[in-house]
């Protein structure tokens, strides 16, 4: 499972190990809503070197002051787990909920696509948009502005859709997730 | 929830608040009155921090003024309850705090000013996370309107301590610094202590605000887990009576958990008559001189710990977190075990290794719901199978792993430390040793011998070098009869020299026994076994003349240079009334054995030329 090169042996520190594979989770995250808490938290995926795919933090919670955050992150099994504990073990953090592996669960992105164009092209936008029950919220004669709501994959289908058609700009929110049924993230550790 | 009890306590304010208010002594013409306002309302930012140590059990503090903690230094002046430490550096006062945390199991408390102040404790602090030393910082920040613009000494305190600290605040309202002030303590002593830093504003320290007692503090937030669950307990407790070759595994969570800890584990320990190996952070959980006591594990540990750890069938890790240093190559570590991991931080659990039975708990709750299962049930260790256990044991430790070649010319770094040992017993006060970092450390945690906890300071995981004689003051102070020696290497001992002026100012006899081989001990070692013996930059060219140094801060010195004249220099050395230095001048080719080279397994070490070999058709 260890890799031996020259250099490893002469290093204080032992061999790197091979990494088993990498897969992607959902983590929901609820903190107090206080100054610093997501440098907290989003340091400590920098400093552990821990990778995040996509983060949406908002306060959900106005009595408590308290705020969701979601996480999209990648590792493997093992690190995974030290991610979830990591987060645990932070003053401000009440409880993290690992969605991926805590039943079924429903994710929603939302973007703003910015598409200019002209003629064909501004028609073609138009109707893709429909398909994928995506919203004019902006016109001009040169451009239209798009909402779309959906899982990570489908905003990524339209993106890549309306790129020939023009697309100019994209603003996207990041992953908010929910889990289905009854059960509830909550406060309390 | 905080809130609402903030208002409760102001709106009925409990006569209890009243009983402890430092005031009383320096107001005392008008002390009744005076103490009423006082407590409640009409305080300044720094009176109600001077109120909170107070309350939080704070007795003596280590730090340095400037410009942007001055009405804290203000208030400080004007009170008696809080001994103040002026340190020459505020990596010092950190270091001190440690000290001063690890000697008496309580909150270690340091105090410095905005900028270089706190980015001078970084190191400090760091320190204390890596080693888990509950220590609470106060850093002084320029006034709030003036955060952000690069105003004079000012640094972004909490962004740069975010990462070296257990938790950190920054305090813009008076009215939270209170109740700030009680969770930095509560959270740097629960759970897995840890260092706190809380950053203050200069005009947070003058603003009027009302205090708030701890009692009256909201805590909730962070309640961690010390109760183990105890169907895992009986798990843990049924894995080890079927043991053959089981081994205690244990480390500082001991030592954090308190003396009650360390008695239970002796307890534990004796009744299954099971052997024990300890890490760096663990000696004096369990007496070293004991026949279950291995002795230390890891890469300068045993050669009979070691492999204990790597035949073991059931290992039992009491509060260590299988740090890089002691596991050696990981694929290799212990191969054949089961192993339970019993610590208070669930991150630690399978973080390294992979264990089959993780229990999140305090160690001295795990201890004593493990002593009461193996009672119950009337476990008994198998007899034949411990027997051969630890008749393998004693074949391994017939290598004699820590054998030197003795000299009566020169100074060995082990005999001085023999000599040293053996001075320390004679000793009636209390004896409590710090190190620095390197061969020396090594050769300490070998050679001297530990009888309880909280007696043996040292920087494990950081490996600050410097931190052995700061620390020796932080214990000193706390306990200012005892003997506090620290064991210093030549290169070490110079990164924080500037506190034997501390030690000459607040009399404190520490003893520094440098172990001089000139040489920065430990990088010479590698670069000699790994680099090709290419001495890059560790030969300390100009070292000062230590006498003379410590004559020159006002302290006393003493140089020895023959084995002869070890015996009665260490008996003047435990004589002086004043920070001492003892300069051993020891043999300079001396290298740290046994060892296991990086990558290599626990069954890999290397030994000294000296120890025998195992003869491995014993096996």
């Amino acid at each position: 499972m260890v890799r031996q090169s020259q250099q490893d042996k002469k290093s204080v520190y032992g061999a790197a190990p091979v990494q088993d594979p990498v897969s992607s989770h959902t983590l929901a995250v609820i903190v107090d809503n206080e100054p610093g808490v997501l440098a907290r938290v989003i340091g400590l995926f920098s400093g552990r070197g821990y990778n995040i795919e996509s983060l949406t933090v908002a306060e959900t919670d106005q009595t408590k002051k308290q705020s969701r955050i979601t996480i999209v992150c990648s590792g493997t099994v093992h690190v995974i787990e030290q991610i979830h504990h990591q987060l645990g073990r932070l003053v401000p953090v009440h409880r993290v909920s690992n969605l991926t592996l805590e039943g079924t669960h429903i994710e929603r992105e939302l973007a703003l696509l910015k598409v200019c164009g002209v003629k064909d092209k501004r028609i073609e936008a138009l109707r893709i948009a429909d398909i994928f029950r995506a919203r004019v919220v902006d016109s001009t004669l040169g451009s239209f502005v798009f909402e779309i709501t959906g899982t990570t994959e489908k905003v990524d289908a339209f993106v890549d859709l309306m790129k020939p058609l023009g697309l100019c700009e994209i603003s996207r929110t990041g992953v908010a997730a929910i889990s289905r049924g009854k059960e509830i993230v909550c406060d309390g550790k | 929830m905080a809130t609402q009890t903030r208002t409760k306590a102001q709106a009925k304010p409990k006569i209890k608040l009243v009983k402890s208010a430092p005031a009383s002594k320096v107001q005392k013409a008008s002390a009744p009155i005076r103490q009423m306002v006082y407590d409640k309302k009409n305080l300044t930012g720094a009176e109600i921090i001077i109120q909170a140590l107070v309350d939080n059990g704070v007795d003596t503090i280590f730090g340095y003024p400037g410009g942007a903690v001055l009405p804290i230094y203000d208030a400080l002046f004007q009170q008696k309850k809080i001994k103040h430490v002026l340190v020459r550096h505020e990596q010092a006062a950190l270091h001190a705090a440690e000290g001063y945390a690890r000697s008496t199991g309580k909150v270690g408390c340091a105090l410095v000013t905005s900028g270089p102040g706190a980015t001078n404790a970084v190191t400090g602090l760091t320190d204390a996370l890596l080693d888990s030393i509950p220590v609470v910082c106060f850093s002084g920040q320029v006034p709030t309107f003036l955060i952000g613009t690069d105003a004079f000494q000012e640094a972004d305190t909490t962004g740069i301590t975010r990462q070296c600290t257990k938790q950190n605040y920054l305090v813009k309202d008076v009215k939270n610094l209170a109740k700030t002030i009680h969770e930095a303590f509560h959270v740097a002593k629960s759970g897995r202590p840890g260092p706190v830093v809380i950053d203050l504003p200069k005009d947070v320290q003058f603003a009027p605000g009302s205090y708030i007692s701890p009692e009256n503090t909201d805590l909730s937030r962070y309640q961690p887990r010390t109760q183990p669950d105890l169907s895992q307990i009986e798990l843990a407790v049924e894995m080890m009576a079927s043991a053959k070759r089981p081994v205690f595994y244990t480390g500082g969570g001991v030592i954090n958990s308190g003396t009650e800890a360390a008695r239970l584990l002796t307890e534990l320990v004796q009744m299954t008559g099971f052997p024990l190996t300890s890490t760096l952070m663990g000696l004096g959980a369990y007496p070293t001189r004991d026949r279950q006591h291995l002795g230390m594990l890891g890469m300068h540990g045993t050669y009979e710990a070691n492999w204990a750890m790597h035949d073991c069938d059931v290992m039992v890790n009491i509060g260590a977190r299988f740090d890089d240093r002691v596991t050696g190559r990981l694929d290799a570590f212990s191969p054949h075990s089961k192993k339970i991991h019993i610590d208070i931080d669930p991150s630690s659990i399978n973080k390294i290794v992979r264990v089959e039975l993780g229990i999140v708990s305090d160690s001295v709750e795990a201890l004593r719901a493990m002593i009461a299962v193996w009672k119950k049930r009337k476990y008994k260790a198998d007899a034949t199978a411990m027997k051969q256990w630890w008749a393998q044991i004693d074949k391994w430790r017939s290598v004699q792993c820590l054998s030197y070649k003795k000299s009566d010319t020169i100074i060995k770094p082990q005999f001085a430390l023999e000599r040293l040992q053996a001075a320390l017993d004679k000793e009636k006060r209390e004896v409590f040793v710090s190190t620095e970092v390197g061969q020396h450390q090594m050769w300490a945690a070998q050679f001297l011998k530990f009888e309880q906890p909280n007696h043996w300071m040292t920087s494990g995981g950081l490996g600050t070098m410097g931190y052995g004689l700061p620390a020796a003051i932080g214990v000193q102070m706390a306990h200012p009869n005892a003997l506090v020696v620290d064991v210093a290497g030549d290169a070490s001992i110079l990164m924080n020299i500037q506190e034997l002026s501390t030690a000459v100012q607040h009399k404190l006899p520490v003893k520094i026994f440098i172990l001089n081989n000139q040489w920065m001990g430990m990088v010479k070692q590698w670069q000699e076994l790994l680099h090709g013996e290419r001495y890059s930059s560790s030969y300390t060219e100009s070292l000062p003349d230590f006498v003379k140094l410590a004559d020159a801060y006002g302290g006393i010195g003493f140089r020895v240079e023959s084995p002869d004249d070890l015996d009665r220099v260490i008996k003047e050395m435990m004589k002086t009334d004043r920070v001492t230095i003892v300069d051993v001048c020891v043999d300079q080719k001396e290298n740290c054995f046994p060892m296991i080279p990086s990558g290599k397994a626990h069954n890999e070490m290397i030994l000294s030329a000296d120890a025998k070999k195992f003869d491995k058709t014993l096996v």
